[in-house]
């Protein structure tokens, strides 16, 4: 049992355990499909472990993503909550042992490493006894849990715990009276004398008719400068042993981070960012699912999702959040997005891009139920909000950017155009539409071509429409809602009592909540 | 110590919010007249007013309890008038004091000690009225108040908080104990009891006993000296706060007690104010919420009577064992006035006042809610239908079995036939599950369908018009008329053109 247990990694079943993983340049699509927003917001609290690396990688296997969305998984039924203060005690570790190296006077220097080593051993014996009570179902979270559960009964880390913990509770205890008169400080034992400002409270708690503010002064730091150290000096001479065994304590035990403990610690904190970013999200009522992922399948469908990062930014606002399907069957390929302004055409598109890369990271997706495709590359082409003078211009760099992408995409490849090659007349825009859609048809290439154009969204059975809606009797208020249904601009209506829930039945059922 | 001078059980809280229906209900009701009858032109007295009568009592037992202490203060209103204006001057005395306050426990410390000594002032005054004039007062809440003054206000209780400010002045040194905490600084800084008196005269000659550690700070020690400062400091920290919220404590009674005084103050003005006008009012009798109880004479609107010159018409109602109301006829007939009267009535009786009446009772409601026309679409952005429909649903969200919603031509906006649908769904609804609802309405067809549906449970008044077209704002039994006389209206008008 005393053998050295096996390294492993959170991220990766077979990952090069050697290596870290450092970041690569920021895709090309992100700023489009506002990944940029979603990353920045999910890394931006957590620098320190410089998650941008994790999270510009997509995974290239089905097993890979398996093991991330396992861990996942465990990580969302209860893991989470098991880890993530295991990381800030980790985080704490790191100050303490930074404070200790400032200090000058040698009891403060020593008694900061100290606290260092409890915080990092109470930390790793929490999170072993969890896990192995828990019992993992991950892969990735059995082998964390294996090498912890060897680690902590190492001779090393025993004796850590023992020392840290006899040493701690010993300077715990120690209480001392303090009495300054002038310039004259004297140091005896505590004798349980009575704490005078309960006296003098209870004294005039009679009157108490709430909670009252008082004038607590709050130091910003705590008591700490030469006169504490002369103090503690003092102290020490009443409890001399203890002190000694202190100082003896940093010495023995320089090195007590494990490497393997430490890595764990930072490639945790990917799953930890990204489910902290959708809490508030889920709290919302927001549904999140683990997508199926197929690497061949273009039979892709999601129910109930949305645009995370639209959605993060509405929850702030206390907004309402507005949830779409899609679904393509057999042969289907390109949705071909149209209707009214403003009616979430845009967000439909990012909405499609943002999963499939999400997917490869092996992060669960917005939606009650998703199946995607495992794509080899993602391209976007969105019109650019800029305006530019010359409109030919404009349209030729479009034409050339459509080509370079059409030259590099593949079947597996995800292409999201948004409003592409409007710059032009309604004629021209239908007729570059028609041509694009031929060659992404021919490609084979999943699509979301969002355009103001309803033919486009009749060019053949690979290609299905959707359309944005609004309120009937308000045009004004937009539902944000793209629903599957050929391009014709008509909706529903809704009786306007039974809007306000003033039905008979409503109040009854009103009344009894 | 509680004043319970408002409630039997607990204090009046005049800082909370308002109810979620108050918005509507003043504006329904009139009542900032009333308010500014009661609290004149002091904020603070407008404050408690609106809390006062906003916050219904819901429990007949509540209501006598406030009328009794206010045929109290209508007995002896001077007594009660000189120590709510202790209370105003001792607030007043005290923040002349509390100019200032730092980052200095020491300061911090010296003005919580003025407080104090200004409070001891205030209570010892306070026990003196209560000593002097206690026995004139006869209701369960002022007897109780002036008995509890009696028994905790005695001498010992004075010479106990001398002490405290005695041993405050720390002769002997500031002793604290306190723990090592995070790299061995001082935690958990803790005051202990300084002693009452100098301290011994073989100390003052031999110092402080032998087998001590201790150690002087260098004269030439500026830092140190500054450390030294801070431990004191930390230590008469926690007694600073402990003191300042001790005083915080008594003020707080204080202000308690000017609160609950200023409602009755608030009370006696108002009555003043309709007696100024050769008007009557009356403590009306609150029944049972079960007792389906409504009734008045000379039942007049006093928001109106506050306001207006000249007549004022008043009427009776007698509508026990009724869960709807609808009151049609004459437009400009007096329907609205009446409602109002009845909503302001309600009001006034569930918060312990006298009544705009001769004679009034009703059995209590849980929550009173006004949904009236309103002359204006507030939101542009909303139809006028949609607008009153969102604000009928907002009461729906709150009103419960048991509340009193008037309803002052709802459903108007829109044609007669669906308005009428949508008010029978709806008033039927909120009606049969338990809501006391009047309605006034010209509506037709919706009176027609209460009259069908069911007519034991309804009372039908109808506005006074003579034949001769002449209203005579008096409102009577009476069913619904196919017209609403608008044509009247129309002529008078344009007659002058």
């Amino acid at each position: 049992m005393n053998r050295k247990p096996a390294a492993f990694s959170i991220q990766c079943d077979d990952c090069d355990l050697g290596q870290e993983v450092e970041a690569g340049p920021v895709p090309s699509f992100f700023a489009d499909l506002n990944l940029d927003q979603v990353f920045e917001a999910v890394t931006s609290l957590r620098r320190e472990y410089d998650l941008e690396a994790f999270f510009r990688l997509p995974l290239q296997s089905e097993a890979a993503v398996q093991y991330r969305q396992d861990v996942f998984r465990d990580l969302e039924s209860g893991l989470a909550e098991l880890v993530a203060p295991f990381a800030r005690e980790m985080r704490r570790v790191r100050s303490h042992l930074k404070t200790a190296q400032q200090q000058h006077a040698r009891y403060s220097a020593a008694a900061w490493f100290l606290d260092g080593g409890d915080i990092y051993c109470s930390a790793v014996l929490a999170l072993e006894r969890a896990l192995a009570e828990i019992q993992p179902a991950s892969h990735g979270f059995q082998r964390c849990l294996a090498y912890f559960a060897g680690y902590v009964r190492s001779p090393a880390f025993q004796e850590l715990l023992a020392e840290t913990t006899r040493i701690k509770g010993e300077l715990g205890a120690v209480r001392y009276c303090v009495r300054v008169r002038g310039g004259r400080v004297v140091v005896t034992d505590y004798q349980d004398e009575p704490d005078y400002s309960v006296a003098v409270l209870d004294t005039f708690r009679k009157f108490q008719q709430r909670d009252a503010e008082g004038r607590l002064v709050t130091f910003d730091h705590d008591f700490q400068n030469h006169i504490q150290e002369q103090i503690v000096e003092l102290v020490a001479r009443l409890h001399p042993e203890l002190f000694r065994s202190l100082l003896e304590y940093r010495q023995a035990h320089r090195d007590f981070l494990d490497p393997v403990v430490a890595r764990f610690d930072r490639e945790a904190e990917f799953y930890l960012a990204y489910l902290a970013y959708i809490a508030p999200l889920k709290q919302a009522g927001l549904s999140f699912c683990y997508p199926g992922l197929s690497s061949s399948s273009k039979e892709v469908l999601a129910e109930e999702t949305f645009d995370l990062a639209l959605a993060a930014k509405l929850v702030g606002e206390k907004g309402s959040v507005v949830c779409n399907d899609f679904q393509l069957r057999e042969g289907e390929r390109i949705f071909v997005v149209s209707g009214p302004n403003q009616g979430g055409k845009t967000t439909f598109a990012r909405t499609f891009g943002q999963l499939h890369f999400l997917a490869s990271l092996g992060c669960p997706l917005p939606g009650r139920r998703a199946r995607l495709l495992l794509c080899d590359r993602i391209f976007t082409h969105f019109e650019k909000q800029e305006q530019v003078a010359d409109l030919q211009g404009k349209l030729q760099e479009e034409l050339l950017r459509v080509r370079e992408m059409l030259g590099q995409a593949t079947d597996r490849s995800v292409v999201i155009m948004n409003e592409s090659l409007a710059s032009t007349t309604a004629d021209d825009s239908l007729f570059l539409g028609r041509q694009v859609i031929g060659q992404l048809m021919e490609l084979g290439a999943l699509a979301v071509y969002v355009t103001f154009i309803d033919e486009l969204s009749r060019l053949g059975p690979s290609v299905v429409s959707m359309v944005s809606t609004v309120v009937p009797d308000n045009p004004a208020e937009r539902t944000f809602k793209v629903v599957r249904r050929p391009a014709d601009g008509r909706a529903y209506a809704q009786a306007i009592a039974e809007k306000h829930g003033l039905s008979a039945p409503s109040i009854r059922e009103r009344m009894h909540r | 110590m509680k004043t319970l001078l408002m409630h039997s059980d607990h204090n009046f809280d005049w800082r909370r919010d308002l109810p979620p229906q108050s918005a509507d209900l003043i504006q329904d009701l009139g009542l900032p007249v009333l308010f500014n009858a009661m609290g004149g032109r002091d904020e603070f007295r407008l404050q408690v007013a609106q809390r006062g009568v906003l916050w219904s009592l819901g429990d007949p037992e509540a209501i006598v309890y406030r009328q009794r202490a206010l045929s109290d203060c209508v007995a002896h209103p001077e007594i009660v008038r000189a120590i709510y204006d202790l209370t105003v001057e001792t607030l007043i005395e005290r923040r002349k004091i509390w100019g200032w306050f730092g980052q200095m426990p020491e300061l911090n410390l010296r003005y919580a000690v003025q407080v104090v000594e200004l409070l001891m002032r205030t209570l010892r005054r306070l026990r003196k009225t209560a000593v002097e004039s206690g026995s004139l007062f006869h209701s369960p809440a002022f007897t109780r108040f002036f008995a509890m003054l009696l028994e905790e206000l005695n001498d010992e209780y004075f010479e106990l908080v001398n002490q405290h400010l005695r041993r405050l002045q720390f002769k002997r040194g500031v002793p604290i104990s306190a723990r090592l905490g995070k790299g061995n600084a001082g935690v958990d800084i803790v005051l202990r009891e300084p002693p009452a008196e100098k301290q011994h005269w073989s100390e003052l000659i031999l110092g402080p006993l032998d087998g001590r550690l201790r150690f002087d700070v260098h004269p030439r020690d500026e830092g140190g000296h500054q450390a030294l400062q801070e431990l004191r400091a930390r230590g008469i920290n926690l007694v600073a706060d402990a003191l300042t919220q001790a005083t915080e404590h008594v003020l707080g009674f204080i202000a308690q007690l000017r609160a609950e005084l200023a409602f009755y103050l608030g009370c006696l003005n108002l009555r003043a104010a309709l007696q100024g006008r050769g008007l009557a009012t009356c403590l009306p009798q609150p029944m049972p919420a079960s007792s389906q109880s409504l009734s008045a004479r000379g039942l007049y609107d006093a928001a109106l009577a506050l306001e207006a010159q000249g007549d004022l018409v008043s009427n009776d109602l007698s509508a026990g064992g009724k869960s709807l109301v609808v009151i049609t006829g004459a437009n400009q007939g007096g329907k609205s006035t009446f409602l109002r009267s009845i909503g302001l009535a309600q009001l006034l009786m569930q918060a312990g006042i006298f009544v705009p009446a001769t004679e009034f009772s009703a059995a209590v409601a849980s929550g009173i809610f006004t949904h009236f026309k309103r002359e204006e679409d507030e939101t542009m952005t909303r139809g006028k239908l949609d607008e009153e429909l969102n604000r009928m649903s907002r009461i729906v969200d709150r009103i419960r079995p048991g509340d009193v919603l008037l309803c002052n031509e709802s459903f108007a906006s829109t044609n007669e036939r669906e308005g009428s649908e949508i008010g029978h769904q709806v008033l039927g609804a909120l009606n049969e599950a338990g809501v006391r609802v009047l309605l006034v309405t010209h509506l037709f067809d919706l009176s027609q369908r209460f009259r069908r549906e069911a007519a034991d449970g309804v009372l039908f008044l109808r506005a006074e018009r003579l034949p001769d077209g002449t209203r005579t704002f008096k409102i009577r039994e009476g069913e619904a008329l196919p017209t609403s006389h608008g044509q009247d209206l129309y002529d008078e008008i344009f007659r002058e053109d």
